[in-house]
């Protein structure tokens, strides 16, 4: 049998040398390190101030509005519903995404078509926004490739919690970022602001 | 000298040091928010904007005014209202008025005129200094008494304990400076620190005290309540004393902290970086220890000297945000450890073995 060795909390505490326990010294290294960064950060500042674009930036800054972090292509975002290539929804009404989702934040009404290798297709498919928790269960679930994540759009807001339900053709209407690429989305802001 | 012409000149003198501490404290503002930007590899402030000019933030400062005075002014239901509304102009005026004993330069001649540049030369500026430093915590103390509030009571306790502990020492390390330059009188402890120690060193505090300096320093940062000494206000427990303190009556508390650090740098200047002394220049121009002397016009002189002291105070005010944004808070019973443990006995030490040397070399 092996010993159980019970661990204080306070001897995982690293002991202090007697110069850190002097704390001046400590105070010199402190001081010394950040006004390291001031300078090496003022100088490339200035470098970058006076034109010469080569120099590293001072700051690990995004200038958020205008510049944007580059997203990783596999981020989640805003959702989308894809088209057939007659422009008709890819979608089956087939409740996958409705049922795995957690959040229930999805909500179909499914109607029947004449077309015997669809049978179903969604009278309207509403996702409300303000209770997705963007998990991605949807787009896992989707036997149809129906909805995707991958807008881009991560700026999503509104003045009501009705505001924050998106209705289909919206969901249909949004690009994905490869084709948006970095331009701003208008009209989703006029949809949600209402 | 005719009465009209020495009114004049303290005005004039009043003007300049009162416009120097307030615009530099308003430029603080920005230096607070800027220098710990570039310090932690940010940018800080930069949005305030007029016509789409920036300027690197600089608008942040009117734009932190506007706010001030149009925010509204929230006065608590205490039965102090009138010492409520005191303790911020307590606070701010005491600060300002230490500036009064502060040389920002030598003398100037007007019209044969001797124009000593410090609005009043107290010979016993030392301890004017002392009375208002002790006077500016009761703005604190009766902020925190009168708001009528727990929190705000407990800031001001705290602040009277902590200024209590730190005054002994603030005094005790400036004892030391007495004794080398045996005056009370500020403009004459510049005036001492003009000469040269070993033929090359300036004769400043600082190499005479380099105990006593940074005692000081620890001391006078203690009395600005910030951080790392920043207890009374407890950003991160209890507000402080100016928990009930709203619109530009907390703007005044916030502002007196950033003159109180250019009062520090003042005196920090003052009494160990030699005040308006520049290294190697006197009256008639610089004369280097090797021998070289340039001479220059006696304006030009006195000019080197004003700028001299902005730059030396910058550079402590440049120190003191460096130390604010660097070392991390302490508790309240390390800052008492502190105090009466570490700095007292040092000063105390500072102070006794000042006075054997000074006793020593006099004999």
């Amino acid at each position: 049998m092996g010993t159980i060795r019970v661990i204080n909390v306070s001897e995982r505490r690293r002991v202090l040398t007697f110069w850190e326990r002097i704390y001046l010294l400590e105070v010199y290294r402190g001081l010394a390190l950040t006004s390291r960064h001031f300078f090496v950060n003022l100088w490339r500042h200035t470098l970058r101030l006076v034109g010469i674009k080569s120099a590293p930036p001072g700051a690990a800054t995004f200038q958020y509005p205008e510049v944007r972090r580059p997203q990783s292509p596999r981020l989640r975002t805003l959702h989308r519903l894809t088209k057939r290539p007659d422009g008709t929804p890819r979608c089956v009404a087939c409740m996958m995404c409705e049922t795995v989702c957690p959040a229930f934040c999805i909500k179909i009404v499914a109607e029947e078509v004449d077309d015997p290798s669809i049978e179903k297709r969604p009278k309207s498919f509403d996702i409300d926004i303000g209770r997705c928790v963007f998990c991605g269960f949807c787009v896992e679930a989707c036997p149809e490739d129906a909805i995707r994540m991958d807008t881009g759009i991560t700026e999503i807001g509104a003045l009501s919690r009705e505001g924050m339900i998106l209705n289909m053709d919206t969901l249909l209407s949004l690009p994905p970022k490869t084709e948006r690429g970095d331009k701003p989305v208008d009209f989703l802001q006029q949809q949600l602001v209402q | 000298m005719s009465m009209g012409f020495e009114i004049g000149a303290v005005v004039g003198k009043t003007i300049f040091i009162i416009m120097f501490a307030l615009s530099l404290g308003g430029l603080l503002t920005w230096v607070e928010r800027k220098q710990s930007a570039v310090m932690q590899d940010r940018i800080g402030a930069n949005r305030a904007s007029i016509l789409g000019l920036r300027i690197w933030g600089l608008f942040h400062i009117i734009a932190d005014a506007v706010k001030m005075f149009t925010k509204e002014d929230f006065v608590p239901s205490t039965p102090h209202k009138f010492i409520h509304a005191l303790a911020p102009v307590l606070s701010i005026f005491f600060a300002l008025l230490t500036f009064a004993v502060i040389p920002f330069g030598n003398a100037i001649t007007i019209a044969g005129h001797a124009i000593g540049l410090q609005v009043a030369d107290v010979n016993v500026g030392i301890l004017f200094i002392f009375a208002m430093m002790s006077v500016a915590v009761y703005g604190v103390v009766l902020a925190g008494w009168s708001s009528n509030n727990n929190y705000a009571l407990l800031g001001g306790i705290r602040a009277t304990a902590q200024m209590i502990s730190y005054e002994i020492t603030f005094g005790l390390t400036l004892v030391g400076v007495i004794l080398i330059f045996q005056t009370l009188s500020l403009q004459e402890i510049v005036h001492a620190q003009g000469g040269l120690i070993f033929g090359f060193l300036p004769r400043w505090g600082v190499f005479l005290q380099p105990l006593g300096f940074l005692l000081f320093l620890t001391a006078a940062i203690a009395e600005t309540k910030r951080i790392p000494f920043d207890i009374p206000e407890g950003e991160s427990e209890i507000i402080g004393f100016f928990v009930e303190y709203s619109s530009m009556k907390f703007g005044m508390f916030m502002f007196a902290d950033f003159i109180e650090q250019i009062l520090v740098a003042s005196m920090v200047t003052t009494f160990f970086f030699g005040g308006w002394q520049v290294p190697y220049l006197a009256d008639s121009g610089f004369v280097f220890p090797w021998g070289t002397a340039w001479d220059l016009n006696t304006w030009v002189v006195e000019c080197l000297r004003v700028v001299s002291f902005v730059v030396k105070v910058s550079f402590f005010c440049w120190l003191q945000m460096l130390i604010r944004w660097t070392l991390p808070r302490f508790r309240f019973d390390q800052l008492m450890n502190l105090g009466w443990k570490v700095l007292l006995p040092l000063s105390l030490v500072n102070a006794l073995v000042t006075a054997v040397i000074v006793l020593w070399l006099g004999r």
